[in-house]
């Protein structure tokens, strides 16, 4: 796994039934591309982020291929139809195996 | 300054390869889109692609697609070492298909993103990038 794997989620606590919001996430990784060589002129293997999903009450909204391209600390920015209160769900899938996840409740008023 | 033969032998390879190297660069992009679009027609509205006319940093270069009615959407960067930067699946739950994000540029380039309607027809947009300092590492 690599190191200091953080997301972070910006979601709407509160949205009106069937209203689209504005989800922004981030999660720090270095996003090693396997193109850079180190002091020694030796490829540092790629270490990328390579899937991100995000998942509304078991319904998937959004499901990225990520390639080495992606920036250091892979951005997002997309939107989500909320038609109920629920859960939005976000996993991003390492290179290494390595899966992370985080969840925020939205509440519906 | 005088050219001996070796200068001018070297002087030729460099200009064979420069000449080369953007053509074997595009193949690969263009392999990309043959994949994705299954040699369909592509047509050339329908897809929204905002990127910056100069990046001062390639590694970290603000990009966003919009298709209205898109399944999916393919962004390729046809200067990179490899072409491929991302590919966006809207599911049931999308609220709209658009989507941003940040990318790495080598060099100035063209930006292409492809997106795949529900009707199982493609359309494209293409924007060029200047970029100041590539974003590949060294």
């Amino acid at each position: 796994m690599a190191s200091g794997v953080k997301p972070r989620v910006k979601a709407p606590k509160k949205v009106a039934a069937g209203e689209i919001a504005t989800i922004k996430c981030l999660i720090s990784h270095k996003m090693e591309s396997g193109q850079r060589k180190d002091k020694e002129g030796n490829k540092i293997p790629r270490s990328i982020i390579n899937r991100f999903t995000c998942d509304f009450n078991g319904t998937n909204a959004l499901d990225v291929t990520l390639e080495p391209a992606i920036s250091t600390n892979p951005y997002f920015q997309f939107e989500v139809m909320i038609p109920e209160a629920g859960e939005l769900k976000f996993t991003w899938y390492d290179d290494d195996g390595s899966v992370y996840e985080t969840a925020k409740k939205v509440a519906i008023g | 300054m005088e050219f001996s033969r070796r200068d001018t032998l070297a002087l030729g390879v460099g200009a064979a390869a420069l000449t080369m190297l953007p053509i074997s660069v595009s193949a690969a992009a263009d392999d990309a889109v043959a994949a994705f679009t299954g040699g369909a027609d592509v047509s050339e509205t329908g897809v929204e692609l905002t990127a910056p006319e100069i990046a001062e940093n390639g590694n970290t270069v603000p990009i966003s697609v919009e298709a209205g009615g898109a399944v999916a959407i393919l962004v390729l960067a046809t200067g990179n070492p490899t072409p491929g930067v991302a590919q966006f699946n809207f599911g049931a739950m999308s609220g709209a298909q658009a989507a941003s994000t940040r990318v790495r540029l080598a060099g100035t380039q063209d930006i292409v993103a492809i997106a795949k309607m529900a009707d199982g027809s493609f359309a494209k947009a293409q924007q060029t990038v200047k970029v100041t300092i590539g974003g590949c590492g060294g």
